[in-house]
């Protein structure tokens, strides 16, 4: 098939719990790639975004790594979607947002209890952190959401069925959820 | 403590509606609200701690944490910044080695911001312990640095520090001739109250406060609630930013707006008054007290005014730092000791104010003009204005003109006029209004000041060519933002939303659909929010969107989407935790 | 007997009702949280908001009148009452997979309702405290909407007045009677119909969290038009 949609997803931070829903799709996934392709994604181990129709964004910014990441993706996807609720608020790892970032860090690397050799990381390989973790609207443009933790598989299907059929996606009650 | 709290107590007669007295004289004596105050207060006063905790939090002029002895507020009004007020709070601080929102270390001066103050035409302005600084300069900040580091009491400071003039620039039908002290008393009892209401009706008096309600059909509704207290109430908490009329009319003429309120107090059959008088004029709070204390003795206030069986009385009470309170059921909420958060409506203030009780509020202007109204006719007054806007306007007047001050002008009196008058030249447009008002360009100077077509309580603002429209906007905004009162959701967090979003497009960090965004918290505040606040705190975004709209535009960049936020100093703090600062250790704010 | 008409459809009403009131009673749902049959109006989340002869009034403290024409059903209100949701949202800190609240959360189940999606917002992500002092109830105050539903409880329920609304702006916040601020040192009882009250998760009973497991809760199988009409109908 010539024309697949080109599907591309990533977990900036967030579990993968959104790509585990999404694997929940079972026979539907058999469906799915009759008609899409996926380019980067942790399903795939392409490494780098091409021109995509879709891409698929698990998990909130935590840090500078998800910032190139997520405009990588908003350059090339025609379509960008937030998944689930940390891509939507920051979910989970903004819990943090709370605690100041150096704190944080000195509990995790200096001062907490069983820490040997304590020194914050300072590789220049490793992405810095941002003070607080934001969604990912805040970030890119966003063009679709995707609420729950995670969406379930219906939500997805939902979502790309109707993408696939050329209507504008909704999701109906029972689908909205933000746990 | 125990014997000052006594003390006190015994001089608000353990009334918790006057709440906001004794903590106010409780700041003054230990620079803040300590918590053993807020403990004895409840137990005394039988009111619950959360009550005491939210008057304190609510009002900008009491604070849980110390003060300086010497409070310095600075008064952050457009006009004050206008005048160099940025460059005199830079000095400041470098004298007092100091920084704004901060108090020193020795505990000696604390140094803060305050909203507009009433005294823009003769600003830049500030409040030491509440007590007015106008006309701050170079010079009067050494003066008053030495002062406070000789620790000097200010009630030895040198006068004129404190001299606040009056600039009454142009006088009309009230001003230029004042009634005389009980003409207006003797005038209604040779009249009778019918008669005399019914002069106020032919007037056609409206509020002066903005709203413009027909003041004989208040007073009318009130008269006619059935209830054994009712309540006048004078609202002189001008808090709109560039207005300061009634600072001038209580200073000059108190005695005809205490005739004002007594006569309303007849014709409604009211006991007992309040002047609400904001807390920015603590100085002129001696000299009213003189000018009631002179009515009792002369029989215009007391028992039985002008031996006509009447009994009236007058009790000023002050505001304390929330421009809130110029909303009449904030104003009230406020008088009862509570946070000035304004009620559901229905019901209205004229059948259920003070204490619930049927209670009429009106402007300063508005009892003067009624006192002039029953000495001179109705029809004296009606003769004067437009149709729809009977009589005079008394205008604040500041900015970029050569004669800043009061202006009193007949309703229907043309943009144009006032600017020659009060010598404003390369005018690029008029706040007229104050900040909830609207914002008119030089191209509608033909317009007039008037209900039907520009209303305003009194505040009118010049800007020159050098001035820019985005700053003043922005300035108002987070004038709203800093006094929305939190109680709706529209208001509390638009306000706050509002701000973000035009810092980000005025400071240059707006892309395509950041306008658009901007209008929409606009319209959210504008219909949702539950009261005149929050229903007009969009007002400087909106009348200038609307008549500059590519201004607005070309601070947009051409791109889809940039971050409200500022992505590289977001990593500020672990680039320095971990001692980077290669390249991958920062971000570009937008995507090269 | 008067009526009134809302979305066109007429309904009556008895003197004193006011207008979410007589839409209760006559089934029809208007979204609120700070509005509970019994207790004072309050008038403050605004989702109640309703068009009345072409002025926007909030139906739970506006008197029902005869003839009046109510729009409730719109397609702006429903858009604007989103945008009102997602003001609450983005002005705390509300993450749901972590609440033990989620699936019985009013806040929540009127998102779910107006098919909110996102927070649209930048968000504020304030920094609030977590209230654990009292035994047998917590405080997060990062999930306050400042509804005052649990300030009106304790009053005209309970007869003591344990919680406040205190601050001013974006910088409201839940205060509570007691010398030290803290609920441990508040004459709260565990059987207080304020410490039942709050639609979301920030007043909670200790130890009862996690008795119906997600997605058996309240609003995972009933829309919050069903529930609430179901409970507040005739009161």
């Amino acid at each position: 098939m010539a024309n697949k949609l080109k599907v591309a997803t990533t977990s900036l931070a967030g579990c993968f719990g959104c790509h585990m829903s999404f694997l929940d799709l079972d026979e539907r996934l058999l469906a799915l790639i009759e008609v899409a392709e996926f380019d980067r994604s942790p399903l795939t181990d392409i490494e780098h975004c091409h021109p995509c129709d879709i891409g698929l964004i698990e998990g909130g910014v935590c840090n500078s790594e998800n910032v190139h990441v997520l405009r990588e993706f908003r350059k090339n996807c025609k379509i960008l979607v937030a998944v689930g609720a940390c891509a939507i608020n920051g979910g989970l790892p903004a819990l943090r947002n709370h605690i100041p970032l150096e704190e944080c860090l000195l509990e995790a690397y200096r001062d907490g209890i069983g820490v040997e050799n304590p020194q914050i990381p300072n590789d220049p390989e490793l992405p810095l952190l941002l003070d607080k973790v934001r969604p990912i609207h805040e970030v890119v443009k966003v063009d679709y959401f995707l609420p729950g933790c995670p969406p379930s598989a219906d939500v997805f299907w939902a979502f790309l069925t109707a993408l696939l059929d050329g209507r504008e996606p909704s999701l109906p009650y029972d689908l909205v959820h933000y746990d | 403590m125990k014997n000052f709290m006594q003390a006190a107590l015994t001089e608000i007669a353990y009334q918790p509606q006057r709440l906001l007295e004794i903590l106010r004289k409780i700041q003054q004596q230990y620079q803040h609200i300590p918590p053993q105050a807020i403990d004895y207060l409840a137990d005394e006063l039988k009111i619950p701690i959360t009550q005491i905790v939210a008057v304190a939090e609510f009002y900008s002029f009491f604070h849980l944490t110390p003060q300086g002895h010497y409070q310095i507020l600075l008064s952050d009004s457009i006009t004050d910044r206008m005048l160099g007020k940025a460059d005199l709070t830079t000095y400041l601080e470098q004298k007092l080695q100091l920084k704004l929102g901060q108090v020193r270390a020795d505990g000696l001066v604390s140094l803060n911001n305050t909203s507009c103050t009433g005294l823009c035409d003769q600003g830049p302005a500030a409040l030491i312990n509440g007590y007015a600084l106008p006309n701050l300069s170079y010079a009067s900040i050494d003066a008053i640095t030495a002062l406070i580091e000789a620790q000097k009491p200010i009630s030895e400071w040198p006068p004129e520090l404190f001299s606040v003039a009056d600039q009454i620039c142009k006088v009309d039908l009230l001003l230029s001739a004042p009634i005389e002290k009980s003409t207006g008393l003797y005038a209604m009892f040779a009249k009778g109250l019918t008669a005399s209401l019914a002069e106020i009706d032919l007037s056609d008096l409206r509020g002066r406060g903005g709203a413009g309600f027909k003041t004989a059909q208040k007073w009318q509704f009130c008269a006619e609630e059935t209830s054994q207290q009712r309540y006048v109430v004078c609202n002189a908490d001008e808090g709109e930013p560039g207005t300061f009329k009634d600072r001038v009319l209580l200073h000059r003429y108190a005695d005809q707006v205490f005739e004002g309120m007594t006569i309303c107090a007849a014709i409604i059959g009211a006991q007992q008054g309040f002047l609400y008088l904001r807390g920015e004029y603590l100085y002129l709070y001696q000299q009213l007290n003189a000018v009631l204390q002179q009515r009792r003795d002369e029989g215009l206030l007391g028992d039985n005014i002008v031996n006509q069986g009447l009994a009236f009385d007058i009790e000023i009470r002050l505001g304390a730092g929330a421009y809130i309170c110029g909303e009449e059921s904030a104003l009230i909420e406020s008088l009862e000791g509570k946070p000035g958060i304004p009620r559901n409506r229905p019901p209205y203030p004229v059948s259920c104010g003070y204490l619930n009780q049927p209670t009429v509020v009106n402007n300063v202007e508005t009892f003067l003009a009624a006192a002039a109204i029953v000495v001179n006719g109705g029809a004296w007054f009606a003769n004067v204005g437009t149709e729809k806007s009977a009589g005079s306007k008394i205008l604040s007047i500041s900015g970029d003109c050569e004669k800043p001050g009061i202006y009193e002008y007949p309703f229907g009196t043309s943009i144009a006029q006032i600017l020659n008058d009060c010598g404003a030249k390369n005018v690029l447009g008029v706040q007229i209004g104050g900040p909830s008002g609207c914002f008119i360009s030089n191209q509608e100077f033909d317009r007039q000041i008037a209900f039907e077509d520009l209303a305003t309580g009194g505040s009118f603002i010049v800007f020159n060519q050098q001035r820019k429209i985005l700053d003043i906007v922005q300035n108002f905004t987070d004038f709203f933002a800093h006094e929305s009162c939190g109680f709706c959701t529209p208001c509390r967090v638009g306000t706050s939303l509002l701000k973000k979003q035009l810092d980000k497009i005025a400071n240059g960090h707006g892309s395509a659909g950041d306008v658009v965004e901007l209008d929409a918290i606009s319209q959210l505040l504008k219909n949702y929010s539950h009261c005149g606040l929050g229903q007009t705190a969009a007002n400087p975004v909106l009348t200038t969107l609307q008549r500059y709209p590519e201004l607005y535009q070309q601070q947009l960049k051409n791109i889809s989407y940039e971050p409200g936020f500022d992505l590289d100093a977001a990593l500020e703090t672990a680039r320095q935790l971990a001692h980077r600062n290669d390249a991958a250790a920062h971000l570009q704010q937008v995507e090269e | 007997m008067a009526s009134l008409t809302i979305d066109g459809q007429r309904i009556e009403f008895s003197e004193g009702q006011t207008i979410i009131e007589a839409a209760t009673a006559a089934g029809v749902y208007i979204p609120h949280l700070c509005h509970k049959p019994g207790y004072t109006p309050h008038g403050s989340c605004k989702l109640c908001t309703v068009n009345v002869n072409g002025r926007n009034c909030s139906a739970c403290t506006f008197p029902a009148a005869e003839g009046q024409a109510v729009l409730n059903n719109t397609e702006q209100l429903k858009q604007d009452r989103r945008k009102i949701t997602q003001m609450l949202f983005v002005e705390g800190n509300h993450l749901c997979p972590s609440c033990e609240k989620s699936g019985n959360c009013q806040l929540q189940a009127v998102g779910y309702q107006l098919n909110m999606l996102d927070n649209h917002f930048p968000h504020f992500y304030p920094h609030r405290a977590v209230d654990a002092s009292h035994p047998e109830i917590l405080i997060d105050h990062n999930r306050c909407i400042f509804c005052n539903l649990c300030v009106r409880a304790s009053r005209e329920k309970d007869g003591k007045n344990v919680f406040g609304i205190s601050g001013r702006g974006i910088n409201k916040r839940l205060i509570i009677n007691s010398a030290t601020g803290q609920l441990k040192d508040s004459d709260i009882d565990v059987n207080d119909s304020a410490a039942h009250i709050c639609p979301t998760g920030a007043i909670l009973i200790k130890h009862t969290a996690y008795q119906a497991p997600i997605g058996e809760r309240i609003y995972d199988h009933h829309s919050i038009d069903e529930v609430a009409l179901e409970q507040e109908h005739g009161k």
